[in-house]
């Protein structure tokens, strides 16, 4: 506690002092009747700006994205009742993403909790399951701890999302603050276990073919240059969950890129050879291992995580490590002999050429695959490229020239249609001084359009590339390979003008599908400052392969043949 | 099957965890929710607070099937946790409050 003259302050004047002493600069939100008094002292912060959402779950992604960029705590505010409900999307996407948020939230005031008060909802018990922790202020002397507690939870370990309701009459009283907390910070973890350490290097030394499989633990832990490092000094061909994309650069000689359901068939098929699988920061998603029980069946398993609780939930590990990814990789190089492993690396090499990822279209601007490459021509490496989820998503991962750690912003766990718009429009306030891409579909923009007006009122750097195939593509899809082709509520009747629909909603917008010249009038989009959505129609008729279906083993893919 | 072999087979599938806990509304809404939201029945609860009254300690009863570890691990994980220690079906803390449960 530092010592400063006594003030008297209201609760709401010690959240937001208490947010400025933890360095938050920025916050997102909508305001509600519960939530006033806090609005009303954000209005006085000469520190903090924030951002109005147009919908609090747009408010929920906006910090999302800032967080996803910066790897920092992000702040997003709603009221009582709905405005808490409209949150719960973003803060369950958090948690199964391990994304820091801090969410605060307005409560009605505490006599009347449990009265089904004007919008009262129990926000407490409703997060439980989607928080990694969350607290309901019963007095205003509280939040001189919960604060600064919810910001070092949110932040360590393995990161997630915290939620903080505040019931409106503990935001408005008064008291005297004799003395201020130190702000919340990430806490050290325990250190990497030494000799499971080197019987992990032992591991890797004596396998004949190992592979690296990188999660998002490895962003998060801002490992990713180990992960490379530990990669070429032993020569470990290296796969990347969705999550991990940009860990290491797609055109590193050694990524075998995605793994999983929409893996590359080299990808998987190397999985499936592989007699040592090295897993950091990676939690095992049935979308990357597909059956289980067939996932790499021949693999001993060194699992590095930071969440004890991952080790041998899905796969048992022969080495498990619990450690900040950063941490153990650090003290395992120097431990892990240099191997050229050529006979390895010429066999993964020999999968590359002879069973690769299908990119059909990819010179031809107006199909799904080239448009991803003619987006990725107009940027270099410093862009950011978020995504919905859908067909678009998948393309994207399989086809983005992904090279940076925080590149890359997408729904993962979740898989959340209408992250993408709130999420770019957060990564483009949190780094203003890149360019933001967005792919996005039909469907998914829909789901948070009205992020657009959000947009255009801050000027946001956001370039929206709208996949528009008319079909909820994923689903279009599911229906006609394993439900007889009977598609049913996968076909829009219905379809909004987007591209007027944008101007409409105060952003400039341009339709390739009228454009003479594609490449051309993408270029333009892209060197004019300011937000812009990019229409493009794509054919509904395009899958997404190959395709491992839902329960499988990942070497029984659908459409591998290039 | 007579009646002391079935409680002999109830005894080898439970199991009675301890938790340490720090005493507010939310901590038993906490720790039974990783439960209940995987369909993982808790057969019995009792809860008191433990010392000065900031921490409480739960007693869980519950099937021992192989969640359990994993359960243990989540429980681990909760904020409000301190420590989980793991017992025997037969602990004492259960077995004698017997005589409050009969039909």
């Amino acid at each position: 506690m530092s010592e400063t003259p006594n003030e008297t302050l209201t609760g709401a004047q010690i959240t937001v002092r208490l947010l400025e002493r933890q360095g938050v600069r920025l916050v997102t939100g909508y305001p509600g009747g519960a939530i006033l008094p806090i609005y009303d002292a954000l209005g006085q912060s000469t520190a903090i700006r924030h951002v109005l959402a147009r919908h609090e779950q747009g408010a929920g992604f906006i910090a999302q994205g800032m967080a996803r960029v910066s790897g920092e705590v992000a702040v997003c505010m709603a009221s009582s009742g709905p405005g808490a409900t409209n949150l719960l999307t973003a803060i369950a996407d958090a948690k199964l993403d391990s994304i820091p948020l801090v969410a605060i939230t307005g409560q009605v005031p505490k006599a009347m909790i449990g009265t089904d008060a004007f919008q009262e909802v129990d926000t407490y018990g409703l997060s439980i399951p989607i928080t990694k922790h969350n607290f309901l202020v019963s007095s205003t002397e509280e939040l001189l701890e919960v604060i600064p507690r919810a910001f070092a939870i949110a932040a360590s370990g393995r990161p997630g999302p915290v939620l903080i309701d505040i019931p409106k009459d503990v935001q408005s009283r008064a008291i005297e603050v004799a003395a201020w907390p130190e702000p919340g910070h990430r806490s050290a973890p325990a250190a990497a276990d030494g000799m499971a350490l080197a019987e992990a290097a032992g591991l890797i030394a004596a396998a004949k073919k190992p592979l690296l499989y990188l999660g998002g633990g490895v962003i998060h832990a801002g490992a990713a240059d180990l992960a490379v490092k530990l990669a070429e000094k032993a020569n470990l061909p290296t796969v990347m969950t969705l999550m991990a994309l940009g860990a290491m650069p797609v055109d590193h000689p050694l990524s075998l890129g995605m793994l999983g359901m929409h893996g590359a068939p080299y990808t998987n098929l190397a999985l499936d050879e592989c007699d040592l699988l090295i897993a950091v920061g990676a939690r095992f998603d049935d979308r990357a291992t597909g059956k289980v029980a067939a996932f790499c069946p021949q693999a001993r398993i060194i699992h590095i995580d930071i969440d004890a609780a991952e080790l041998d939930k899905i796969k048992t590990a022969h080495v498990g490590i619990v450690a900040d990814v950063g941490e153990a990789l650090t003290r395992l190089l120097p431990l892990v002999p240099e191997n050229p492993r050529k006979s390895w690396v010429d066999r993964v090499d020999a999968l590359k050429t002879a069973h690769p990822q299908p990119l059909p279209g990819l010179d031809d601007p107006r199909s799904h695959f080239g448009l991803i490459r003619a987006v990725a021509a107009c940027l270099d490496d410093d862009a950011i490229v978020a995504t919905d989820v859908g067909q678009h998503q998948m393309w994207a991962a399989q086809a983005y020239p992904l090279r940076r750690p925080r590149q890359w912003l997408t729904s993962g766990g979740l898989g959340t249609m209408g992250f993408g718009v709130p999420a770019a429009i957060g990564a483009a306030l949190a780094a203003p001084e890149r360019t933001v891409v967005c792919f996005t579909g039909d469907g998914s923009i829909l789901m948070n359009i009205q992020e657009l007006v959000t947009a255009a009122e801050q000027g946001a750097n956001v370039k929206i590339v709208l996949m528009n195939n008319a079909v909820l593509g994923l689903v279009h899809q599911q229906q006609t390979l394993f439900y007889g082709q009977r598609l049913f509520a996968s076909e829009f009747q219905a379809m909004p003008d987007f591209v007027t629909t944008a101007r409409a909603l105060g952003i400039a917008a341009v339709d390739l599908d009228q454009a003479a010249n594609p490449c051309a009038a993408l270029a333009d989009a892209f060197a004019r400052p300011g937000p812009c959505l990019i229409h493009a129609g794509i054919d509904a008729e395009q899958k997404v392969y190959p395709m491992v279906p839902p329960g499988a083993a990942n070497r029984d893919m659908i459409g591998a043949q290039a | 099957m007579n009646a002391s072999n079935r409680n002999e087979n109830q005894a080898l599938a439970r199991a009675v965890l301890e938790i340490d806990v720090a005493n507010h509304p939310g901590v038993m809404s906490h720790v039974v929710g990783l439960f209940s939201r995987r369909a993982y029945n808790v057969e019995g609860i009792l809860c008191l607070p433990v010392g000065d009254g900031r921490q409480s300690r739960i007693w869980l009863l519950v099937g021992e099937d192989q969640r359990l570890p994993q359960m243990i691990r989540q429980l681990e994980k909760l904020e409000d946790v301190g420590a989980v220690r793991r017992h025997h079906a037969e602990h004492a803390v259960f077995t004698q409050l017997e005589a409050f449960f009969r039909p």
